[in-house]
């Protein structure tokens, strides 16, 4: 099932970049394996502010994919149209295609709810509904599915587990989320984002607001969720994209300067951007 | 950058010193002012209230409470109006806050900034500050003549267009606290938007809206002008299809009255009005606090 989607996807890729000049033809390719979702000659405005430029991007099935750049450079706002976020802000539109298993999620047609099911997001504060733990997590659940009492339970339970949270707090499910830690309160909405089963997960500066050992709990946690899930996370920490990404892309005021294995881009970028950025020289 | 370096400014300290002393003295004089101004309002409020127990107190009776109004000298209580200004700050609550509710919503989550949210808006604050006996002629002219009758009905309806401004406004403001992040997160996990609104805003924001119906009723428990022209007073229990007493009404006619009895029970009723209210705020107070 899998491969022959991504074939259909490659057929629609070749068909894509053919027609375009050869700059933007060669799609980078960092990590072999297919792709779980391709960007297309992407263009993102604000209003008449043009924040993305052509941007050409796969995300590897099954793989991390680490976004960096500095401040503005778009990699957040590239997130939000990756699960047409920016659908709700009238004035922002995206141009170009993104394709998921062959189909663009771009287009008008598409059922936003389901797409959102099946790319979630975690942003960079954690945002704990108002409610207990277990509800925290029931809520996304019951938007796509009906499940009775025992199977909620189970899902509730294997999602804390994946999240690496389940052991701190099987004892009080239902005390208010808003009583967990920080660092705890961002495992459970990544908690929250996988019990809807996504395909993909998106994963917006997840540390930055939390203390370092969060931050390592939440690194580790990357590594084993990409078993199952294709991750994209932005970061401004570059030991971060280093530690967790097999793909990390470089972005500058809008554009996509430089993709590669992370190794690389750290070791030897091939753009003199990136060089000056991961030296730290600017951003 | 320049590479050279700017002469740092001198500093005058007899000036700085005179500035200082002028930011006491005016400091001391506005807060001389503020003391005063608080002291003022309070004492007015103190007076209020320490009169209406005063004069109050001494009617309070389980007599009082579960005997209807009568003639002057037949021992006459208060418990058919009790009973009214339940039943219609009541049922004027229970229709006034879901269409409040459900405006405030439209305003803080749909309209946006477009005109006709704005019109609602501004319409909403003019009903919040429009002299209630307007509205109880409204209804009287819409309600009560055509049907041949005052009634408690009309009564609660007149009070429910009070309730509705108020509970706008709250459920605006307090919607629109809710960092867009919360409403984003749900979104992001594939939540139509009546969801997010019912099962998350309406959740973040349950103390505030709470707090903004209890004032409502607070607000409306003490109204007697939108009852004069529309539930008019009765001297017995009454149904709602009737005219129906009210704790406001009944002060109104009783204390400018010539008997000492009724002017007793007006001040008895003024002071269970009061401590109801007294009450509500303390619960709203409550609700804001279990935050």
């Amino acid at each position: 099932m899998r491969e022959g989607n991504s074939s259909t996807m490659e057929q629609a890729t070749n068909a894509a970049s053919t027609a375009r000049p050869a700059a933007q033809r060669a799609v980078p390719r960092a990590v072999d394996g297919p792709a779980k979702l391709s960007i297309r000659a992407l263009d993102f405005y604000y209003g008449i502010n043009k924040a993305l430029k052509g941007i050409n991007l796969d995300l590897p099935d099954r793989r991390v994919t680490g976004m960096i750049g500095p401040s503005g450079c778009g990699k957040s706002t590239l997130l939000r149209v990756l699960n047409r976020m920016y659908d709700l802000y009238p004035g922002q539109r995206a141009e170009g295609e993104v394709l998921m298993d062959g189909e663009n999620i771009l287009a008008a047609a598409i059922d936003l709810n389901a797409l959102r099911s099946r790319i979630g997001m975690v942003f960079q504060k954690p945002t704990p509904f108002p409610m207990s733990i277990y509800d925290n997590i029931a809520f996304g659940v019951k938007l796509h599915e009906r499940l009775n009492r025992a199977d909620m339970d189970a899902r509730v339970e294997w999602s804390l587990s994946r999240a690496a949270l389940w052991t701190e707090v099987k004892d009080r499910l239902h005390t208010p989320a808003a009583g967990l830690s920080g660092g705890q309160q961002q495992r459970l909405c990544i908690a929250r984002t996988i019990a809807t089963r996504p395909e993909i997960i998106l994963l917006d500066e997840p540390t930055s607001a939390l203390d370092p050992i969060s931050t390592l709990k939440i690194e580790e946690l990357i590594d084993e969720l990409k078993q199952d899930f294709t991750i994209a996370i932005v970061t401004h920490n570059m030991q971060q994209a280093a530690r967790c990404a097999d793909q990390v892309a470089f972005f500058y005021l809008g554009e996509l300067v430089e993709v590669g294995q992370a190794a690389d881009i750290f070791t030897s970028p091939k753009q003199r951007k990136t060089q000056d950025y991961v030296t730290g020289r600017f951003g | 950058m320049s590479a050279t370096t700017l002469q740092a400014p001198g500093r005058d300290a007899t000036m700085a010193r005179a500035l200082g002393r002028r930011r006491r003295g005016t400091d001391r004089a506005a807060r001389l002012l503020a003391t005063l101004a608080t002291l003022v309002a309070l004492g007015f409020l103190a007076s209020i209230l320490i009169t209406l127990f005063y004069l109050g107190v001494p009617g309070l009776s389980l007599h009082m409470l579960h005997t209807v109004t009568k003639a002057p000298g037949a021992g006459g209580g208060l418990a058919n109006a009790i009973v009214g200004s339940v039943v219609q700050a009541g049922l004027g609550t229970l229709i006034g806050t879901p269409i409040g509710l459900m405006v405030g919503t439209y305003l803080a989550e749909y309209s946006g900034r477009s005109v006709l949210g704005n019109a609602v808006r501004f319409v909403s604050d003019i009903l919040l500050s429009a002299p209630s006996i307007l509205i109880g002629l409204f209804i009287y002219q819409i309600l009560v003549a055509p049907f041949g009758g005052f009634s408690g009905f009309a009564g609660a309806i007149a009070l429910a267009i009070l309730v509705i401004p108020i509970v706008v406004r709250t459920t605006e403001d307090m919607l629109r606290l809710i960092p867009v992040s919360l409403r984003e997160a749900a979104i992001a996990l594939g939540a139509p938007r009546w969801k997010t609104i019912v099962f998350i805003c309406y959740r973040a924001a349950l103390d505030g809206i709470l707090t903004g119906i209890l004032l409502a009723v607070a607000r409306v428990a003490g109204e007697t002008a939108p009852l004069l022209f529309t539930s008019l007073g009765n001297s017995d229990y009454s149904g709602l299809g009737s005219a129906m007493a009210s704790l406001p009404v009944t002060i109104y006619q009783y204390a400018a009255s010539a008997f000492d009895d009724w002017v007793q029970l007006a001040w008895t009723g003024a002071l269970l009005i009061t401590l109801g209210v007294l009450a509500i705020n303390i619960l709203a107070r409550f609700f804001v606090r279990a935050r």
